[in-house]
C-alpha cells in the first residue's frame, strides 16, 4: 500500500547559525553543566557500611516460614516446585505429626544457584509457608554449600522475622488462605500488625 | 667539573622527582574531578580521602604479571614503552619552571638553561613520542593496536603542524625561539601583553592540538576503547603499561607548562611577580603563580576530557586540515603584517578575533550548503522509492 503523502512528517535538520559553528559556545556549556555537577551531591551509596534501602517487593533468598507453633509452615503439596521455571526446588514430603494437616516436608532443598528469583514458588504457595526474603549479598565458597536445606531455610525465616522487613505478598504466623478452616477464627485477622508473632 | 654539573643534577632530580609525584597525584586528581562531574565519590577507600590510591596502583602494577605476548616483536615491543616515557621527559628539559635569568651565576629554575633554540627542541624531541605509539602497535602484532597506532601517527603528524605554526606568531612577535625569552618579554610588557591577550587564536588553536598531541579527549582516537579495545597499548600489562599512562600524563604537564610559558606569562603576575624582584620570597611567589597556572591549565584539560565526547575520525582530520591549518597561517600572516608595519599590538587580537568568527561563519555556510544537498525536497516523492 503507497504512503499517503498526508502521513509524512518532513524533518529537516536544524540549521547551524553562526553561535553554533564557533564550537565555544558548546564547549562552554558543557563545562558548565559538568561544572554544576561537581557541586551536586553525589548519589553514591558506600555500600558495605551503608545498606541500600530495598523495596518491600524485592526478591532475594527465600525463606521457608514457621507457623504460629514454630513449626514449618510448608504442607508439601509441589505446587512450588511444580510452579518453579528453574527446577531448583526439591520436595520430599511425608504423612505429617500433626493433627492440623496431612503432609508435612522432611526435605525441601532449594538450588540458590540455579533460582532465576522470578517469585513463581512464593505466588504458587497456598499456604504462604516460600517467601522471597530482600536478602540480596548471597555469597558461598562451594556450590553444595549453595543448596540450601530444610533447616537452613527456616533459620533465614528466623534470622529476617523480627527486622521489620516483611515481604509485602504475603502474611505469616498463620497458614494462608487454603488452610483458612483449620485456623481458629480468632486468629484470622487479617492486617499484619494484628498477627500472632511465632512461637519459637 | 662537578660544580658545574652539581646545579643541573639537582634541577634533573627535582624536575623527575616533582613530575612523577605530580603523575600519580593527578591520577588521583583526574578519578576524584571525573567523579564528582558524574555525581559519584571516586577513590576512597586507601587512605584519607583515598589519597594514596595512587600508591596502591602502582604497587599493583609492579606485582602485577607482565606478560609479553609470543608473537609480538620482543625488542620493539620493550622499547616502546620506554620512548614514551623518555621523550616527553627529555621535553622537559629546556621549560622553565620558576625564574631564570641571563646573569649565569644565578641560581636557574630549568634543566637547560639559555636554550636558544628551545621550542625546536622541544617540537623535536616532542614529535618522537609518536615513535613510542608506532612501535607499540606494530610490535604488538595485533589489528587493534596496529590501527590504533595508524589512527595516532596521522593524527599527531596533522596536528604537529598547526601546533608548530600557531607557535610561530609567537616567536615573531618576541624574536626569539627561547622559552625564557618569551617569558621575560611577557612581563617586561606587563599584563596585557600576555600572548593569550595578543594572541588568542594562536593561544586556542595551540591548546586544541596540544590536546590532539597527547592523545587525551575528545582527541583520544588512537585508544578509544568502543572500537579499539585498548588502541596501540591492548597488549601491554602492568609496568609496561604504566609507563604509556605516565607517559600521558608527563605530557599533560609539559603542554600545560608550554602554555603557561607562552601564552599566559610564565611566572609573571602584576603586583604579585615582576620581572624586577629577586629576594627569595619573591622566587617561591614566582615559581607558585607559575605552578598556580599550570595547574588552572591541566585542570581545564581533565574537564574538557570528562565534558566533551570524542571526534569521528574523519572530523578530526578535518579539523585540523581545513580550520586549524588555514587559520594558523592567517594568524602567521597577521602577526606578520603587524612586525613589518610596526602597527600596535591589539591589531593582532582584533584581527584574531575577526579571523576566528570569519571561519565560523564560513563554516556555518558550507554546513548549511552540504545540509541542503543532502536533503530531499517534499515535493518529490522519488525518495521514497516506486510507489
Amino acid at each position: 500500500m503507497p504512503i499517503d503523502q498526508k502521513d509524512i512528517t518532513w524533518v529537516e535538520e536544524p540549521s547551524i547559525g553562526l553561535w553554533e559553528s564557533m564550537y565555544l559556545p558548546a564547549i562552554a556549556q558543557g563545562l558548565a553543566t559538568t561544572v554544576r555537577h561537581i557541586f551536586q551531591k553525589p548519589v553514591t551509596q558506600q555500600y558495605p557500611e551503608q545498606r541500600p534501602q530495598l523495596p518491600l517487593n524485592y526478591r532475594g533468598v527465600h525463606r521457608l516460614n514457621r507457623d504460629e507453633r514454630g513449626r514449618v509452615k510448608c504442607v508439601a503439596c509441589m505446587l512450588c516446585a511444580t510452579a518453579c521455571p528453574a527446577h531448583c526446588i526439591d520436595i520430599v514430603g511425608d504423612e505429617a505429626p500433626w493433627e492440623d494437616r496431612d503432609k508435612y516436608p522432611i526435605k525441601f532443598e532449594i538450588d540458590e544457584l540455579r533460582c532465576i528469583y522470578c517469585g513463581m514458588c512464593e505466588e504458587a504457595c497456598p499456604v504462604d509457608a516460600i517467601e522471597l526474603t530482600s536478602i540480596f549479598d548471597l555469597t558461598g565458597s562451594t556450590r553444595q554449600e549453595m543448596i540450601f536445606d530444610k533447616d537452613k531455610l527456616l533459620s533465614v525465616y528466623d534470622k529476617t522475622v523480627n527486622d521489620g522487613k516483611d515481604p509485602a505478598r504475603t502474611t505469616r504466623g498463620v497458614l494462608g488462605p487454603a488452610s483458612d478452616n483449620l485456623v481458629p477464627p480468632e486468629r484470622m485477622a487479617w492486617p499484619i500488625d494484628q498477627l500472632p508473632a511465632a512461637e519459637q | 667539573m662537578i660544580e658545574t654539573m652539581l646545579p643541573w643534577l639537582i634541577n634533573i632530580a627535582i624536575v623527575m622527582g616533582t613530575i612523577l609525584t605530580a603523575c600519580a597525584f593527578l591520577i588521583y586528581v583526574e578519578r576524584k574531578l571525573s567523579a564528582y562531574m558524574q555525581d559519584r565519590m571516586g577513590p576512597n577507600r586507601v587512605g584519607p580521602f583515598g589519597l594514596l590510591q595512587s600508591l596502591a596502583d602502582g604497587l599493583k602494577f609492579i606485582l602485577k604479571e607482565d606478560v609479553i605476548p609470543r608473537h609480538s616483536d620482543r625488542f620493539l615491543f620493550l622499547l616502546a614503552p620506554v620512548l614514551a616515557v623518555l621523550t616527553t621527559m627529555l621535553a622537559f628539559a629546556v621549560v622553565p619552571f620558576g625564574p631564570t635569568s641571563e646573569n649565569p651565576d644565578e641560581w636557574q629554575f630549568v634543566i637547560a638553561p639559555n636554550v636558544d633554540i628551545g621550542i625546536v627542541y622541544i617540537f623535536a624531541v616532542g614529535s618522537l613520542a609518536v615513535y613510542s605509539i608506532v612501535l607499540g602497535g606494530w610490535a604488538s602484532n595485533n589489528k587493534y593496536s596496529m590501527l590504533g597506532a595508524l589512527r595516532a601517527s596521522a593524527q599527531v603528524i596533522s596536528y604537529e603542524i598547526p601546533l608548530g605554526t600557531s607557535i610561530l606568531g609567537v616567536v615573531l612577535l618576541t624574536s626569539s625561539l627561547n622559552l625564557e625569552d618569551i617569558i621575560h618579554f611577557q612581563a617586561d610588557n606587563g599584563f596585557w601583553y600576555w600572548n593569550i591577550f595578543t594572541q588568542p587564536l594562536a593561544a586556542l588553536i595551540f591548546l586544541t592540538a596540544a590536546l590532539a598531541e597527547s592523545n587525551r579527549m575528545p582527541f583520544d582516537l588512537p585508544e578509544c576503547e568502543q572500537e579499539l579495545i585498548g588502541g596501540y597499548h591492548t597488549e601491554y600489562s602492568a609496568m609496561k603499561f604504566a609507563m604509556f599512562f605516565l607517559g600521558e600524563y608527563t605530557h599533560v604537564i609539559t603542554i600545560s607548562f608550554l602554555f603557561s610559558v607562552m601564552f599566559l606569562g610564565g611566572w609573571h603576575f602584576p603586583w604579585i611577580a615582576e620581572p624586577g624582584a629577586n629576594t627569595t620570597l619573591d622566587w617561591a611567589l614566582k615559581i607558585g603563580v607559575l605552578v598556580a597556572k599550570v595547574a588552572m591549565i591541566i585542570v581545564l584539560i581533565m574537564m574538557i576530557r570528562w565534558t566533551i565526547p570524542r571526534f569521528r575520525f574523519d572530523q578530526l582530520m578535518g579539523l585540523a586540515w581545513k580550520a586549524l591549518v588555514p587559520l594558523t597561517f592567517f594568524n602567521l600572516m597577521l602577526v606578520m603584517f603587524t612586525k613589518q608595519f610596526d602597527w600596535p599590538l591589539w591589531v593582532v587580537t582584533i584581527g584574531s578575533i575577526i579571523l576566528f568568527v570569519g571561519a565560523a561563519g564560513l563554516n556555518g555556510i558550507l554546513a548549511q550548503r552540504h545540509l541542503r544537498s543532502l536533503s530531499v525536497s517534499p515535493s518529490s516523492s522519488t525518495a521514497l522509492g516506486p510507489v
